[in-house]
């Protein structure tokens, strides 16, 4: 049920943007409390980018595993730039999260004495993989679904409604969002006590890359112009077996199953790398690895660019059952029989680690505005995420925020709240469908943009390179203000949208280039050529990012909370 | 690359105009998707051309549509065998799924179907009492089992096509039943009574299905939504003895229409054909599980063996075989892709196989490997 207190405007206590895993358990978390509460998203729910995730989530629910366990290496694999006190508080609680959500309905896979059974993952000292085949997302952004279909009458749902702009009052708090009903064209204000943020994450800002086309950062970017700093945009992972044509992910459960990785001379080359863990290394050491054999001459594949990834030693019967889903995409979109020859793969774009700063129950420093899920930086993966470990981010946090925000709005009265922003917004549509055919296509300028990140904000970075990006940029932020639509309907209008998103993009991408800049030193997925050591002394803090009224990003930085485990070298 | 001709139907609400066909020439890899033909149709040509699509990789669920007739998603369907199925110009045609009323374009009203059936199954798990500390232990064959109506992604593309919709629009209709059956065969669920029983009254409900096959050809993720719901009404009748109320009707009236559609024999050939005219090794775990339908149906005479189901040359005998093993279990054995995958190493598949091996025409290796499409 929702509130009506200023004539036709929706208000809510709780407003959660985006239907991913990390909405989606908000809103659950936050209706429980008997708030009332909407859920947005541009996409039908169960369109939501976690429907990719494939390999599963981790928790330290085997007797003889330990949380601690689970905390220390997913703080090894943050290269200690993780917040101790957050990563304690998502391994602790991820047990009984992981419990909640088979009692929900997924259907987790079983060990023959009918627990759930466990996978390998990387960077992980046992197995805690929980998993539903490599349809794992899926399974739980379904079962969530059905959570929501189960209690429509305290979840309203706007599906189809993409947000342009968060509302933020004279007194500085966020108090609703603008959103436009894509079937119609409507724009509408939605008031709200507490704003949740759980858009996702914007891997569309590089071309090519894992993540959905809807991935554009649009939550990152909105937090930013609202005021709320970003903390950690540097730390980009880059996935070490993605299809080198399309960017399509396989997934780490592959290697977790016990896949072997291969150069041009048919060696394990983890060997040199990462001698104990070999294949199951951190994301970024593997990347890194990879992309060193590449670049001294022992990649394969037609322009050497690439790596085998040779799942042949796992017993086929095992693949077809657990790796069903990355069986298709060898087959539909590498033309590639996974059970009888190798793939060839290449270091890709996958995660951002980095997003909206908030602290251990999902508040960022903007006044009712929360953040969940791969929009937010807790931040509990540091320097580097984990395998599996995001959908546990999601959920743990996703719920956490969705109780606090819910604690929060049921203690004070709804704020008024003016159409001003609205009008902003119709402006700002008005003036995109109104520009003139001369400017470039929108498409242009993404895929410009996306070769330029992925050319320098990848795995090596550098001073210069970075330096160029950056300019291209800011020039592609100017041509981005006549970059002109087809599309001049209401209805159902994405050319309009797409323009938006754009926006948004740039916004993201240059608090990427601009974080990495500053970070002189490599830690994590930042890997400087001009800086190659990591240097406590001075880079163990986080660099965040804000606009604070002007179009410049402005730098500034934060403590690491260190819990138990002080910083110490990282070998595999 | 190669040059690939589209034609995509177009349909604009809000010009109050009749929807039309829309050609555009993209170049792409002949492997590439249909879908990203569309896209580039879309960056470089006209922006306005609407379509869902998110994934790009066949999980999302948005890109349902039409290729040449035939419902699927597009980004799962590759550039060089829509040119394949197209007609004689070498035009591959898009249009919207059908079933379902057009928004624009390639973008069809899925809540006004699609979703208010699958709202009308109890579309959530209703868990025994009392829920444990930990994990309900089950079986793994059985998580694994239900995993293959779990794989749905809600893409609606068997809902475009079915038959039994087409007749009677309000047939709960095969993704509404196929997640009925990921209830059904939860053994973690609470109510499987109570679903069949309020699914198997509903004239609407698992009897409402005429067995057509289209929704197991269109799914691109294996669910075989058909498979699904003769699983429900087996259980049905042999654990509940709930009792088929719809009398067969519809299916007359639908099977009537399917027989002017597409002439007396194709629903029979569907069984062999629908996967490439051979058994398929796709087709192996559901054409066993859908023996029993066509039993049935050969009782009530809509086949003739000899003329419709078999063609003279694929071995009646053998195919006798694989009924008399399916049918002499002691144990029902649900097969599915999870569980057998395509291996015919597998326990309980084996006899099976085996005697498939003799029913099938000659060429094709049991485990069915080589006959496998791209
Ligand atoms: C291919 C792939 C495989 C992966 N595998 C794993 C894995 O095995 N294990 C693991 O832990 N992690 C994995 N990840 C990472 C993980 O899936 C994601 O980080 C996580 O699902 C993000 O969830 P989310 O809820 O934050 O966002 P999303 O699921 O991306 O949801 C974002 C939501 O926001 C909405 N939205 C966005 N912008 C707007 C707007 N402007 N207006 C309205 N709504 C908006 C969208 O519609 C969507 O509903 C994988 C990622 C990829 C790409
Ligand atoms: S088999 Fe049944 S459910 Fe499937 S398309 Fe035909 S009539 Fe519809
Ligand atoms: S059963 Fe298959 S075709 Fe039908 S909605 Fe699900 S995935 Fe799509
Ligand atoms: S784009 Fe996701 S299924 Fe086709």
């Amino acid at each position: 049920m929702k509130h009506d207190p200023i004539g036709a405007m929706p208000a809510y206590d709780v407003l959660i943007i985006g239907a991913g895993l990390a909405g989606q358990r908000a809103a659950i978390a936050a209706a429980k409390t008997g708030a009332t509460v909407a859920i947005l998203s541009k996409v039908h729910p169960v369109r939501s980018h976690s429907v990719a995730a494939a390999g599963g989530i981790n928790a330290a629910i085997n007797p003889t595993d330990d949380w601690r366990s689970h905390a220390y290496d997913t703080i090894k694999g943050s290269d200690f730039l993780g917040d101790q006190d957050a990563i304690e508080i998502m391994c602790r609680e991820a047990p009984a999260e992981v419990m909640w959500l088979e009692h929900a309905g997924v259907t987790f896979h079983r060990n023959e004495k009918g627990e759930m059974d466990l996978r390998a993952f990387g960077g992980a000292s046992m197995k805690r993989t929980a998993y539903v085949a490599d349809i794992t997302g899926q399974a739980l952004l379904h079962v969530l679904y059905e959570q929501l279909m189960k209690n429509h009458e305290v979840i309203d749902r706007f599906e189809e409604w993409f947000v342009t702009s968060l509302i933020v009052s004279e007194e500085g708090e966020c108090v609703g969002a603008v959103a436009r009903e894509i079937r119609s064209g409507k724009i509408e204000t939605f008031a709200a006590k507490s704003v949740i943020l759980a858009s996702g994450g914007a891997g569309q800002c590089f071309s090519p890359t894992t993540n959905a086309l809807i991935c554009t950062g649009d939550g990152i970017a909105q937090a930013y112009q609202a005021g709320a700093p970003l903390m950690d945009m540097e730390m980009i992972q880059y996935h070490p077996t993605t299809l080198a044509e399309n960017g399509f992910l396989i997934t780490e459960g592959a290697r977790g199953e016990g896949a072997h990785l291969l150069n041009s001379e048919g060696e394990r080359f983890m060997e040199k790398y990462a001698p104990n863990k070999m294949e199951l290394a951190s994301r970024d050491v593997v990347s890194r690895a990879e992309q060193t054999e590449i670049l001294e001459g022992r990649g394969v594949g037609p322009d050497k660019q690439g790596i085998y990834l040779d799942i042949t030693v796992v017993p086929r019967k095992r693949t077809l059952e657990a790796l069903r889903e990355i069986v298709n995409i060898g087959k539909d979109f590498a033309g590639v029989d996974i059970t009888r020859e190798p793939i060839v793969i290449q270091p890709g774009m996958h995660y951002i680690m980095g997003g909206v700063k908030t602290d251990i129950h999902g508040a960022t420093p903007l006044p009712g505005l929360y953040a969940a899920g791969e929009v937010a930086c807790v931040s509990v993966h540091g320097g580097n995420r984990l395998g599996a470990n995001s959908l546990l981010d999601t959920l743990i946090f996703g719920r956490r925020s969705g109780e606090h925000a819910a604690e929060r709005a049921l203690a004070m009265n709804m704020p008024t709240v003016s159409d001003e922003q609205l009008g902003k917004d119709r402006e700002m549509i008005a003036e995109i469908l109104a520009r003139p055919k001369t400017g470039r296509r929108v498409s242009e300028i993404k895929q410009e943009l996306g070769t330029t990140m992925n050319r320098y904000a990848a795995v090596y970075r550098d001073e210069a390179g970075l330096q160029s990006a950056h300019e291209i940029i800011r020039r592609l932020k100017e041509e981005a203000k006549t970059a002109y639509v087809d599309d001049k309907g209401a209805v159902f209008n994405q050319d309009v949208l797409g323009a938006v998103e754009l926006d948004y993009m740039l916004d993201c991408s240059e608090a990427i280039v601009v974080a990495s800049l500053e970070r002189k030193e490599s830690r994590g997925a930042q890997f400087r050529t001009d800086f190659p050591e990591r240097n406590d002394a001075e880079w163990l803090k986080h660099i965040d990012v804000s606009r604070n009224g002007g179009d410049e990003p402005k730098i500034s930085y934060s403590d690491v909370t260190i819990t138990d485990w002080q910083p110490e070298a990282r070998t595999y | 690359m190669a040059e690939f001709k589209l034609k995509i139907r177009r349909y604009d609400p809000e010009a109050g105009a009749a929807p039309y066909w829309d050609e555009h020439t993209v170049d792409l890899e002949p492997h590439r998707s249909v879908l990203e033909g569309i896209l580039q149709a879309r960056n470089e040509n006209d922006g306005s051309i609407g379509v869902r699509c998110s994934c790009r990789s066949a999980i999302c669920g948005s890109c349902g549509v039409r290729v040449n007739g035939k419902p699927g998603l597009a980004c799962h369907t590759h550039l060089d065998d829509a040119l394949a199925s197209a007609g004689e110009d070498g035009v591959i045609e898009v249009e919207p799924m059908g079933n379902m009323p057009i928004i624009k374009d390639l973008i069809v009203d899925m809540d006004a179907v699609h979703w208010k059936k699958i709202q009308r199954v109890t579309p959530w798990l209703i868990g025994k009492e009392p829920v444990p500390e930990r994990e309900y232990i089950v079986s793994r064959e059985s998580m694994i089992d239900v995993t293959q109506s779990m794989a749905c992604i809600q893409c609606g593309a068997c809902v475009s096509d079915c038959l039994s919709m087409e007749v009677d629009p309000l047939f709960v209709g095969p993704a509404a039943l196929a997640k009925t059956y990921r209830f059904v065969g939860d053994p973690r669920d609470a109510a499987h009574e109570q679903r069949l029983k309020d699914l198997g009254e509903d004239k609407h409900g698992i009897y409402d299905c005429t067995h057509c096959f289209k929704c197991i050809e269109a799914c691109p993720k294996g669910v075989a939504p058909m498979n699904q719901i003769m699983r429900l009404r087996r259980i049905a009748g042999n654990d509940f003895h709930i009792k088929d109320r719809n009398n067969g009707e519809r299916h007359e009236a639908a099977f009537v229409k399917n027989i002017e559609k597409n002439g007396i024999l194709h629903e029979a050939d569907l069984l062999p054909d629908s996967y490439g005219g051979k058994f398929h090794p796709r087709a192996v775990p559901e054409l066993i599980s859908s023996l029993p339908i066509v039993m049935t149906a050969l009782l009530r005479r809509k086949m003739t063996p000899g003329k419709a189901l078999l063609h003279p040359h694929k071995a009646p005998d053998g195919v006798k075989r694989i009924f008399e093993v399916v049918e002499g279990r002691d144990e029902r054995n649900e097969f599915n892709l999870y569980i057998s995958g395509t291996d015919a190493n597998n326990e309980g598949t084996a006899e099976v196989a085996e005697a498939i091996e003799t029913a099938e025409p000659a060429g094709v290796a049991p485990d069915g490997t080589e006959g496998s499409s791209a």
